[in-house]
């Protein structure tokens, strides 16, 4: 605990969907005694616990390792993708980021591919069917050979970590006006593009999951750079360049 | 009458045993193989890999989980590493030293066989990964780089950067999501196990209940593989996730498997202190920290001084006092026991007393800012995002917490529970950890399971037992009747209407779970808390208060379902623990010490595995055993001095 711990009452206005076929809207709560050294989901699950006291529903929300890792956890906090600290998810934002008497407006991730279930929690099975349209590398168990004959620069390795550190949390989706995926996809082709051990398949792959993506009804990138600026894990958009490069590789091909 | 269990060991040295194993057991031809389906309950690194692995084979896989996706299992959160002996750094690393350290680590109550085998696939699940376009860390020269992790004396633990259990689990979810993509796996997500249905003595298939509509449904199958993870949220705070729970091995157990050694628990040394009532959850720093951060506590108690101006010669460094060979590199347990032993002496410190510091004022010093922040960086913004303190200027506080089970569903050497058609993988079974799990084993363990065992042992299983003909659809009346209970139940739940949240139980079952049978037990403690749990059990069963229907997403309910059985397994452990009556790595009996406060084993008492067998909600459950011989590993006092 931190030597300077304070108690906030928060306004909070939270989007309440009793599931996905009911038109939701937003609720006014008013939570007190919240813990500056409280992370932001325990603060909901304060206020959850206030509610089934009183006998109503508590609000859903995704979450499940609350150590930034998992990409369960999402939320729109005042208009900003897991609010307002940089490279930060919900889970690990911590509530010494706002003052006494703030008002927190909560909301789900709004996007044509993500529908809402129920309150804050949304659907992002589309991410598994990118994933399945290529985000591997076609190897079987057993056939592998001596990890050490496959040499990878340090330096590749480390720019495909960079890539790989994605939590497909999908903010990037969230914080773009077009609901473009294209970080997300661009990160998981870079990190195969990147290594050996995926660039049999690199163009095929940047092909399957640019049509897929296009067919779930995600948008086109227009270069505002906000998934970027919202990303937890400081996925770079040049990943979206390199996945540029890929597609339009295989485009040339398919052509010739 | 209490059982004396048959583990199925192969004949032969321990060496040779996995691979006449192989030779001996019956396959199932390639045609035949998409005539049997598989169940896999849980995603995580055991489940996905087992799932992909029987796909690629040709088996039809439905595999569940309770995540919005495969991806999310929690084993996505391990930070360190990943043990094998490939000797890639010459240090006198082998196969057989990874065996040797990993049965000494457990403390001597581990399956020699079973741990022979994990550390000799264990240099195949590195290839695997590596195929798969895992970003392991690299060396200039394009290798890969090792290092050493806690109660190793070699450097042989694989890592990608501190997010070594993400990417493997991703690489697993891949080749998962590949096979998902062929038609040969269905993923199943936000689906939870409910119930485990039998008939005749045979696994068939499971019930599941939907998290998102409520729907109860069956699923039929030739066997059903529980990679469900462990129970330590039976504490309430744990490192583990929110959603972690035991309620499919529960389900098991009470249909017939038997539950080993539920007292042995991992209580790791270095994670985040708790700091008030609101505390939803424990986070683990990993323990690689430990190479370059220094273990201290003032000498004189109730020394509240900021820890800059307590000079040198005033602290206890007291890993490296007490233990100057291995220092603060003690395995888990032995770090976690000295510092409850620090903070009960009154020599905690920051502003609530429950916590020891880890200090790399020297590492800093020595190695510079910059290379402290390449090897940890991630770990020190995380602890400063949730301490409000930074790490390079003063000492990290530190406290253990509840990490790991390494019991679990007793499985015999092809990974089968003593109800056939029903296998465990992963932190699910109780089988190579023996009493302690060592670090960067447990990512070892669950691929080994998946990848490269049950592929095997599922097989012999299928083709020996008459099961291409020998089927049982979900039509047939048990199926019904499983489902009728788990409906009932969760419609008892309910409407109970009680005053208290779901929460409340929780936590208190956590309380008792933590004091009682947490890092130092002792017979009264234990007897109470089995008094206590079951006290607070029936009062769960009057007095909860589950809000909402049963119709769509309803949290408290799936909350309520899990902690009604994390209150009866608590009551096992506790019962479990105080039948042991020696201390043995994770488990430490206050009776049986040495005079230097060591754990003290009883190995001619209880050189065994204790197998629990469900007699009915209000019987006591058997004890039963599996004797353990130690041909190759010599019993010996374990010591870090």
């Amino acid at each position: 605990m931190s030597a300077d711990e304070k108690l906030l009452t928060l306004n909070l206005k939270i989007w309440r969907q009793k599931d996905a076929k009911d038109k939701g809207q937003m609720v006014d709560y008013t939570l007190e005694g919240v813990s500056t050294d409280s992370s932001f989901l325990e603060m909901l699950d304060q206020l959850n616990e206030k509610l089934v006291g009183q006998g109503e529903e508590p609000v859903t929300f995704d979450h499940d390792c609350r150590e930034g890792i998992c990409g369960m956890c999402s939320l729109m906090i005042n208009g900003q993708a897991h609010g307002p600290e940089k490279e930060t998810t919900t889970c690990q934002l911590h509530m010494r980021s706002f003052n006494d008497g703030d008002t927190i407006v909560i909301e789900p991730w709004r996007a044509r591919a993500f529908p809402v279930l129920k309150d804050l929690t949304v659907d992002r099975s589309a991410f598994d069917e990118i994933i399945m349209a290529g985000g591997y590398v076609n190897v079987n168990t057993g056939n592998a050979q001596d990890a050490n004959e496959i040499l990878i620069p340090k330096e590749s390795a480390d720019l495909a970590m960079d890539a790989a550190a994605c939590i497909g949390c999908a903010a990037c989706v969230a914080s773009c006006k077009n609901a473009s995926a294209m970080l997300f996809v661009g990160a998981k082709i870079s990190q195969l593009a990147l290594l050996p051990q995926g660039q049999v398949e690199a163009e095929q792959r940047a092909a399957n999951m640019v049509a897929k993506m296009d067919e779930l009804g995600f948008g086109n990138c227009t270069n505002e750079a906000e998934c970027e600026a919202s990303c937890p894990k400081g996925i770079n958009i040049s990943n979206i360049a390199r996945m540029n490069k890929e597609f339009l590789k295989s485009a040339v091909k398919s052509k010739s | 009458m209490t059982k004396k269990l048959d583990s199925k060991i192969p004949e032969g040295p321990v060496a040779e045993k996995w691979d006449n194993h192989r030779f001996k057991m019956k396959l199932v031809n390639p045609a035949n193989k998409r005539k049997f389906n598989v169940i896999v309950v849980g995603t995580g690194l055991a489940g996905a890999s087992a799932s992909a692995t029987l796909a690629e084979l040709g088996y039809n896989v439905d595999a569940f989980c309770i995540q919005d996706s495969p991806r999310r299992a929690h084993s996505i959160a391990a930070q360190g590493g990943v043990n094998a002996a490939k000797n890639y750094p010459n240090d006198g690393d082998s196969i057989w030293r990874l065996f040797y350290d990993t049965v000494k680590g457990g403390d001597y109550r581990a399956r020699e066989a079973n741990v022979y085998r994990l550390a000799q696939v264990a240099n195949n699940i590195i290839d695997q990964c590596a195929a798969q376009g895992v970003p392991f860390a690299r060396e200039y020269g394009g290798t890969l780089s090792n290092r050493s992790f806690g109660g190793a004396q070699v450097s042989r633990t694989f890592y990608a950067r501190g997010q070594t259990g993400q990417q493997l689990l991703l690489g697993a979810y891949s080749a998962m999501m590949k096979e998902t993509a062929k038609g040969k796996i269905k993923s199943h997500t936000r689906e939870e196990m409910v119930d485990l249905v039998v008939v005749e003595g045979r696994t068939r298939g499971i019930i599941t209940r939907n998290i998102v509509t409520g729907e109860f449904k069956k699923w039929a199958a030739d066997a059903v593989l529980l990679c469900t993870g462990g129970y330590g949220n039976v504490y309430f705070l744990s490192t583990n996730a929110m959603t972690s729970n035991g309620s499919a091995a529960w389900k098991a157990y009470k249909k017939g498997a038997m539950f080993g050694n539920p007292c042995y628990t991992q209580i790791h040394p270095t994670c985040i202190p708790v700091h008030g009532d609101a505390r939803s959850k424990l986070t683990l720093m990993s323990e690689s920290l430990r190479n370059d951060g220094r273990v201290w506590v003032p000498k004189k108690q109730g020394d509240n001084r900021p820890p800059g101006q307590i000079p040198e010669e005033e602290r206890d460094y007291y890993l490296e006092r007490k233990y100057p060979s291995f220092g603060n590199l003690v395995p888990r347990d032995v770090a976690s026991r000295n510092a409850k032993e620090a903070i009960d002496d009154g020599r905690g410190v920051g502003k609530t007393g429950i916590a020891v510091y880890l200090d790399f004022a020297d590492a800093i010093k020595r190695d510079g800012e910059q290379a402290i922040r390449e090897r940890y960086g991630n770990l020190f913004d995380m602890y400063n995002r949730i301490t409000d303190e930074n790490p390079y200027q003063v000492p990290m506080r530190i406290y253990p917490a509840v990490h790991y089970t390494m019991g679990g569903l007793w499985v015999d050497y092809n990974l089968q529970t003593t109800v056939p058609g029903c296998f465990a993988l992963g932190e699910a079974n109780f089988s190579d950890h023996g009493a302690n799990r060592l670090g960067a084993s447990a990512l070892m363990q669950g691929l080994a399971d998946g990848y490269f065992v049950i592929p095997y042992t599922l097989g012999n299983y299928l083709a020996s037992e008459g099961l291409m003909t020998d089927k049982v659809s979900a039509d047939h009346p048990e199926f019904d009747k499983c489902m009728k209970e788990s409906q009932d139940r969760f419609n008892r739940l309910l409407h109970i209407g009680g005053s208290k949240s779901v929460d409340t139980f929780h936590k208190e079952l956590g309380k008792i779970m933590w004091e009682r049978v947490g890092m130092s037990r002792n017979e009264d403690g234990l007897k109470k808390a089995i008094d206590e749990i079951s006290d607070l059990r029936k009062e769960f069963w009057k007095d909860v208060k589950v809000t909402g229907t049963e119709v769509g997403i309803n949290v408290e309910l799936e909350k309520a379902n899990r902690v009604a059985d994390f209150l009866e397994l608590g009551e096992l452990m506790a019962r479990d623990a105080l039948e042991r009556r020696e201390s043995c790595g994770g488990h430490f009996r206050e009776e049986s010490q040495t005079p230097e406060n060591e754990a003290l084993r009883d190995d001619e008492n209880f050189c065994h595995v204790a197998a629990w067998e469900y007699q009915g909600d209000e019987t006591t459950p058997l004890r039963n055993t599996e004797e353990l011989t130690f041909e190759n590993v010599p019993l010996t006092q374990r010591s870090y001095k």
